[in-house]
């Protein structure tokens, strides 16, 4: 076990949703290689409650990659430099003594800033709440072996099943967008035998949430190089290429029921 | 004067309880269902689960979460899988070996008729979340794959890669999204709960925190469910995420809930050492690492050599050596002891010599590198990512940590608390698990709890309340609360002591760790109950919560759970001190064989211990479930 030394970082402070931030510096004398970006912070706010100053508000809860929490823009980038790697999962090792660290909240309009480095990411629930699901209601489930997944297409949905809803897509993104966290979703239903019935208006539906509350799309590939999930641009794809067929295949009209 | 405890288990034999009770149990009519509120605390797996179900069915429903979104809840972080009797691999599997594995996994010292509904419900979970899209592991053919898991000898347990609880959560939440989008469910996220409210013995509501603006509200239904998970946080260091506390259950507690087993803690054998003083948290890996890591320690003490410097005739691969029959696959608390008194006697590996090794390279022999990273690619990059050493080339390094509490709110067979009116499902429940949990079991029990028994039993106590009132939020008993709830927020904010709640915590933690851990004594527990109320009152007197109360204050947050698990901590001291035998997960040096084994006490202890809040729990009134075997008998665990 080794000691950085001489950390300087300049975190984001903001007291509201409606209060104007400033970038506050702190310098973190000593701290062990083996520990995490945010028991760092939490060393650091150990530290400012002795001085009987306001600790730093950042959401974070499992600390093992996978709640989706944790957020941070940590040099500019979503998650800090690691490739495939949250938040909570970044250690110290990967930076060096008398390192200066900017550490900033997920920026987008559709993540309003709470508190310091914590965010509103509910406009991720609405997206799902409009569509991502598969209506099957408690009790009436056929026996599970009953219809095949082929294991490529059992995989291909796990691929897209990852997705955390983290946030680091749209933070990464130039425009704000939200397709890798909708195509994930999209991806993952619409490829799936269950999935079929209602394919082409979950599809529609969340497509418009979307667009509802997010910027718009123009293929930078941002996302998937932020993603900790490493979720690949294939599901954007499949997502455009779905709510283009729902335009023309949607079957809300076929009966006047 | 000790309360007389009724499971109330239906009758019938053992394997016809549950369409008894479901044959008998009252029902409400769908058009009436909406004038019933229920409240659904927690979404989890549980939460989650019961909360759409139960709007599904048309009940109001309000839910309630301190995360940000319904998704974040831990059921997220379970890695290895569910278990369920579908016996798809052909491997003798039934619905009655999954309940006597698990009751025998529980060292009996679980319910037989609330074991054996899990066992056959089990089967309905698998077949509900696939039909949700679960994209479970498949084989080529399409069906469902398997693999076999700690204390069975059979495959039955189904996964999604290492993030079966991922998944699992996912569709849960998304079975609860879609009923927030139809207007059945309502979502407070961000909202803590912070009493719960008793009027005339019923449980009418709860007292909620908004924990954005600190404001503190009230709110009543007909019923309410504990879907609050369990406490491992009272170790500081866990598995548990950094949230994770007892608040909710804690709170149930102080209003006339029972608190069952307090002492029944698993600890997990296979987490990734600490590395370090500052340690936030400890990692689990999965269980089902051990279906093809070989588990081993160095013959000699204080050997130092790098794992692959020493040759097979110097390595104890103990589990092999000690349970021939499981091996590897040896139940959580056996792995972990053994691993215990081998780093105890020096053979620990790693900087710290805190670990045993978890070695890969016979399966990558066997097959083949792509195979290993397809079962367990994400959980060797977790490691990787943790412990800064790549496992595909050098053992992983593991020690157990605590990671799941098997005791919880007392409940009947209908998942109420001794407050009529409330209910606890998921890990906030005591029932299923006995003494020790088996792996894969947890994901089973709060499926099975909120989806397929809830909705029953709800419904059975609903039906008689139709069109008659309910308290609302202006009775003087909510009032009250909420008044108590401002006052001890205030208290917080007010000490202006020295040490921060994360202090008090880790203190707390060690003595809880150190006293109440893996192997406990009567002295050690003696000597955790007189430095915890005298840490608890320095607490009280030096805390330093900085911020103010009107605001976003996680250090605030911080302080009322540390509170609770204070108060939590010497019940469970208590509880471990008062059972005077050695079973599962707990274990008393002076209650073991001659080979190390643990020693049950049938006579005396084959019983649940759920204690009353008395203002004390210093002073926690003991009442007994005496536990009884019909079917599975009452045998010591081999599993040799």
């Amino acid at each position: 076990m080794n000691h950085l030394t001489n950390l300087k970082l300049k975190v984001w402070r903001q007291d509201g949703p409606d209060t104007a931030g400033k970038f506050e510096t702190h310098i973190v004398e000593s701290v062990s290689d083996e520990a995490s970006f945010l028991e760092m912070l939490d060393q650091l706010n150990e530290r400012l409650i002795s001085e009987n100053k306001d600790a730093i508000v950042f959401d974070h809860d499992c600390r093992e990659g996978i709640c989706g929490t944790c957020s941070l823009m940590i040099n500019g980038r979503a998650h800090g430099p690691q490739r495939a790697t949250t938040t909570c999962q970044l250690h110290m090792r990967t930076f060096s003594s008398g390192d200066e660290i900017v550490i900033e909240p997920w920026r987008a309009a559709a993540f309003p800033i709470i508190k310091d480095l914590m965010v509103d990411r509910a406009s991720f629930d609405r997206i799902i709440e409009s569509g991502g699901f598969i209506t099957s209601p408690t009790g009436g489930a056929p026996d599970a072996n009953l219809t095949p997944v082929p294991k490529p297409v059992a995989d291909a949905a796990m691929d897209s099943a990852g997705c955390i809803g983290c946030g680091a897509c749209v933070a990464a993104c130039p425009n704000g967008a939200a397709n890798l966290f909708t195509g994930a979703k999209i991806s993952h239903l619409n490829v799936l035998p269950q999935g079929q019935a209602e394919r082409y208006k979950r599809v529609e539906a969340m497509v418009n949430a979307m667009d509802d509350q997010f910027g718009s799309c123009t293929n930078h590939g941002e996302c998937s190089a932020a993603c900790p999930k490493e979720i690949s641009l294939d599901v954007i794809a499949l997502m455009n290429s779905d709510f283009r067929k729902a335009k023309t295949k949607n079957r809300k009209q076929l009966s006047r029921g | 004067m000790s309360t007389v405890l009724n499971a109330k288990i239906p009758s019938g034999a053992l394997h016809e309880k549950w369409d008894n009770y479901k044959a008998n149990a009252k029902l409400v009519n769908p058009n009436n269902k909406r004038k019933f509120k229920v409240i659904v605390v927690g979404t989890g797996l549980a939460g989650a689960s019961a909360a759409a179900t139960l709007a599904e069915l048309g009940y109001q429903v309000d839910a309630f979460t301190f995360h940000d979104s319904a998704r974040r809840a831990h059921s997220i972080a379970a890695q290895g899988g569910i278990n369920a009797a579908k016996n798809y691999q052909g491997d003798g599997d039934s619905i009655n070996r999954l309940f006597v594995d698990t009751i025998k996994g529980g060292d009996f010292r679980s319910r037989e008729g609330n074991v054996h509904r899990l066992a056959q419900v089990s089967v309905d979970i698998i077949d509900q979340m696939v039909a949700q899209g679960v994209p479970f592991a498949r084989e080529y053919g399409g069906t469902l794959d398997n693999r076999s898991f700690g204390g069975a000898q059979v495959s039955r347990t189904f996964y999604a890669r290492g993030q079966t609880g991922q998944q699992l959560l996912l569709g849960a939440y998304q079975q609860l999204s879609r009923q927030i989008g139809l207007g059945g469910v309502r979502l407070f996220n961000r909202t803590e709960l912070v009493d719960v409210v008793v009027v005339d013995g019923r449980c009418s509501g709860i007292v909620v925190r908004d924990l954005l603006t600190g404001e503190i509200t009230s709110h009543a239904a007909h019923a309410v469910v504990m879907a609050t998970g369990g406490y491992g946080n009272v170790f500081y260091l866990s598995t548990n995420a950094m949230n994770c506390n007892v608040t909710a259950a804690w709170r149930a507690h102080r209003r006339g809930a029972m608190f069952a087993n307090p002492c029944y803690t698993q600890i997990h054998p296979t987490c990734i050492p600490q590395s370090d003083e500052s340690q936030s948290k400890l990692t689990l890996m999965s269980e089902s690492l051990r279906n093809d890591g070989r588990i081993w320690v160095p013959k000699n003490a204080d050997d130092a050599r790098p794992a692959d410097q020493i040759p097979e005739s110097e390595r104890d691969y103990y589990l092999e050596r000690l349970y021939p029959s499981y091996g590897n696959l040896a139940p959580r608390d056996i792995s972990s002891r053994a691993a215990k008194r081998l780093v105890d006697k020096g053979h620990g590996v790693g900087p710290l010599k805190n670990g045993v090794n978890l070695d890969f390279s016979a399966a990558i022999e066997r097959l083949g590198l792509d195979v290993v990273r397809e079962r367990y690619g994400n959980l060797f990059q977790m490691y990787e990512r943790i412990a800064g050493e790549d496992p595909y080339s050098t053992p992983m390094r593991i020690y157990p940590a605590t990671h799941y509490t098997m005791g919880g709110l007392w409940v009947d067979y209908e998942l109420a608390t001794t407050i009529p009116g409330l209910y606890a499902a998921g890990e906030a429940n005591f029932s299923d698990h006995g003494a020790n949990r088996l792996g894969a079991s947890a994901l089973m029990q709060g499926l099975s709890d909120g989806y397929f028994v809830l909705p029953y039993t709800i419904s059975n106590e609903l039906a008689p309340m139709l069109n008659k009132p309910v308290p609302t939020t202006d009775h003087p008993a909510f009032v009250q609360a909420e008044t108590e709830a401002r006052n001890r927020f205030n208290g917080y904010l007010n000490v202006s002591g020295t040490r921060s709640p994360d202090w008090f915590h880790r203190e707390l933690g060690k003595i809880i760790w150190d006293y109440c851990g893996m192997e406990r004594t009567q002295q050690g527990l003696e000597k955790a109950l007189s430095e915890l109320p005298a840490l608890y009152s320095e607490f009280k007197k030096d805390l330093r919560v900085t911020g103010t109360g009107e605001n976003i204050n996680q250090t605030l947050e911080k302080a009322g759970r540390v509170d609770d698990f204070f108060q939590l901590g010497m019940l469970m001291c208590r509880d471990a001190l008062d059972r005077e035998e050695s079973c599962g997960a707990h274990f008393r040096s002076e209650y073991q064989t001659a080979d190390g084994e643990a020693l049950r006490d049938d006579k005396n202890y084959c019983h649940v211990s759920a204690y009353d809040w008395t203002g004390d729990p210093m002073a926690a009134e003991l009442n007994k479930e005496k536990l009884e075997f019909e079917t599975a008998h009452l045998a010591t665990r081999s599993y040799k």
